[in-house]
């Protein structure tokens, strides 16, 4: 007759343990949580950074070697006798000149522990970043570092024109007709595994000293892989795309133009801005054979004056230049291929602004018919 | 015989509607005729043969379809009727012309919707215009008529990503109707979607249909979906792919799903059912047992 309630109280175990709430950052292929998504690629270039910083500003972390304040008694022989102000010395050596000197109850070497002169404090190389573009260069005939730039951004630029201008419509030719391909893929085949920079010596030799050895250099270097990737890109064009063409009536020209070209340009596009990136690679041989130019010259006149912080400005300029060329050429390809993305803020706008063109070029038409 | 089975008429019996519409449709004209095609696949195994000498007519305005097991060349066969495949024996007339490549004269639905992802509906459905030359106020107006008929003028200019598989297929059927061509050729058109859209896009289609005139052949693996939709049923045979049987469907114009549960349909739908799932004994008590619905 002891019959409980026991329906009115589950047990314990039954009770179903609410969700925890907390955001979950380590779900396959989820996408992150809101505001996350921000806070990590904050985090991204912070969290390097702060590494470095920490390297450098905390004297307990690696610092490695010692930066000689005062030598001490430097008329004591010893086989560390050398040491000298300013020099920076490993730690122990340092540690051993002292014992030596300590034994002989002479005054003692004093120093700091500091890293090495090809790692300077974040504070250095931000310094160098603001007065590398104020500071004139040391003989008349050198560039600023602007000028620099703008040179390094020119070989670049006409290298990578010329490498897309021919590139693209040739592997666009090679990926569409199976002659082309036939005749042209074998021998790019053979040559793009023939490093570019071994052409520095013959393009000097053919075109003299001044950019248009540098703009061959970047050429070769991209050339050979944009046909082929150009090639295979346009290759991968849906075929059931071309069928459907095929049955609207469209001519073998027609399907090139309306079909094969438009259905591989956003993916042409991509296939664009990863090659860029090649170029800047091939930037560095290219300003360094005949006249050394441009922004690998300053790094390398920089790096033999152990001007480290110079270096790791110019580097970190190379760096933004290429994330924010990138960026930029992202954000045009969305408005380039809104069909892509999804209808954007940004690919609206281009629309509501040819539209006005458009408009604009009918109105004649309109008048006419009116009249 | 268990009495819970349900006595059907046969399938060649015909109401005198249905005799006086099957009579109509062939004093037509032909639109399409394919004689002994055939087409075979060499490969380092061997050479394999899709299709064995394949003969039937199309006549004009009619709605047919071939049905078959999987593997028996429907699809090889709608492919060179559009011409994007050659025959290794035989001919394929459409209005006494041979055809010898892909043409606008036969217009194509695919499975896969095949649209152009870079296009807006509008100029997807122009695109077979534009190429002919037509002017684009010309084509656009056309592209806009063709859309009001499949129910999609208001998506005119979305791309076709932002459209669900029902709407893309039928922006696809107004892409090959507006080229007005003599043949619509449909492969598996709602073979991707799921049933209830399927359901109402094929009622769509005889909408469309009825309204518009243009011969349609029809490749499907759905026994309902051929009889809802057809006036006569090729039946492929596999390995290798042959006209089996053209049945003639007793099954009263205007369709209506309702029509599902009447006996002519049934009894069209048990006879497909034994020529596909049972080709060997199709002739005894093997047509009576219940075959799993192709999905």
């Amino acid at each position: 007759m002891s019959a409980t309630p026991s329906t009115a109280t589950p047990p314990k175990s039954a009770i179903v343990r609410k969700r925890s709430r907390a955001p979950r950052f380590f779900v396959v292929r989820a996408p992150l949580p809101k505001g996350a998504s921000s806070w990590a690629l904050a985090l991204a270039f912070a969290m390097p950074l702060l590494v470095w910083a920490a390297l450098s500003y905390l004297p307990f972390l690696w610092h490695p070697l010692v930066l000689i304040g005062d030598p001490g008694d430097t008329k004591h022989p010893g086989q560390y006798a050398y040491l000298a102000t300013g020099q920076r010395v490993e730690r122990e050596v340092f540690e051993r000149r002292n014992a030596e000197l300590a034994a002989a109850g002479k005054r003692l070497a004093q120093g700091e522990r500091v890293n090495p002169v090809f790692l300077p404090p974040p504070h250095a190389v931000a310094r160098a970043f603001y007065t590398g573009f104020t500071t004139p260069p040391l003989r008349p005939g050198e560039y600023w570092l602007h000028e620099s730039l703008l040179q390094s951004c020119q070989v670049i630029f006409w290298g990578f024109f010329w490498s897309a201008l021919i590139g693209i419509p040739l592997g666009i030719s090679c990926g569409t007709f199976a002659l082309c391909s036939r005749l042209v893929e074998p021998f790019i085949d053979f040559v793009r595994y023939m490093p570019a920079p071994v052409f520095g010596a013959l393009a000097v030799a053919v075109l003299g000293l001044g950019d248009e050895p540098k703009i061959t250099i970047i050429f070769i270097g991209t050339f050979f892989q944009m046909v082929l990737v150009v090639a295979n890109t346009t290759r991968s064009v849906d075929p059931a795309l071309l069928h459907a063409a095929q049955t609207l009536g469209a001519s073998n020209r027609q399907l090139l133009m309306h079909v094969v070209i438009p259905a591989a340009l956003p993916a042409l596009y991509r296939d664009v801005r990863i090659l860029i990136g090649w170029a800047w690679t091939y930037l560095v041989v290219a300003e360094l054979i005949g006249e050394k130019s441009g922004l690998s010259s300053f790094l390398y006149q920089q790096q033999r004056y152990m001007n480290f912080d110079n270096v790791y400005a110019g580097i970190a300029i190379i760096g933004i230049i290429g994330l924010c060329t990138d960026q930029f050429l992202a954000m045009v390809g969305r408005l380039l291929f809104p069909w892509e993305s999804g209808n954007n803020r940004l690919s609206r706008a281009l629309k509501s602004f040819t539209r006005l063109f458009a408009s604009q070029k009918r109105m004649p038409a309109s008048v006419t018919t009116v009249l | 015989m268990p009495n819970d089975q349900l006595e059907l008429p046969s399938y060649l019996h015909h109401t005198d509607e249905v005799k006086r519409r099957l009579s109509e449709i062939r004093e037509r004209p032909t639109v399409m005729s394919l004689s002994g095609i055939t087409r075979r696949f060499e490969s380092a195994e061997g050479s394999v043969t899709a299709l064995d000498t394949i003969d039937f007519e199309v006549r004009s305005r009619e709605f047919i379809s071939v049905i078959g097991p999987s593997g028996c060349g429907k699809s090889t066969l709608i492919r060179l009727v559009a011409g994007l495949d050659t025959p290794t024996a035989g001919e394929i007339w459409i209005d006494n012309q041979p055809v010898t490549g892909p043409g606008a004269d036969r217009g194509m639905v695919f499975q896969g919707y095949t649209l152009f992802p870079w296009l807006s509906v509008k100029r997807n459905v122009m695109f077979g215009l534009r190429m002919k030359g037509i002017s684009r106020s010309a084509a656009e107006k056309k592209a806009l008529e063709w859309l009001d008929l499949v129910g999609l003028a208001d998506f005119a200019d979305h791309y076709p990503a932002q459209l669900s598989g029902g709407m893309k297929q039928r922006v696809a059927i107004a892409r090959a109707l507006a080229n007005e061509p003599r043949i619509l050729l449909m492969d598996e058109p709602f073979g991707a979607l799921d049933a209830q859209t399927r359901c109402s896009m094929q009622s769509h289609l005889l909408k469309i249909w009825e309204a518009v005139d243009v011969t349609i052949l029809f490749i499907t693996h759905d026994l309902e979906e051929a009889i809802y939709l057809s006036d006569r049923i090729v039946v492929l045979g596999a390995h290798p792919g042959r006209v089996m049987e053209i049945i003639e469907v007793p099954v009263a114009r205007a369709r209506h799903p309702d029509q599902f549960l009447s006996g002519h349909f049934l009894a069209t739908k048990k006879r497909l059912e034994s020529l596909i799932y049972d080709p060997e004994t199709h002739s005894k008590r093997g047509s009576e047992r219940m075959s799993p619905v192709a999905a």
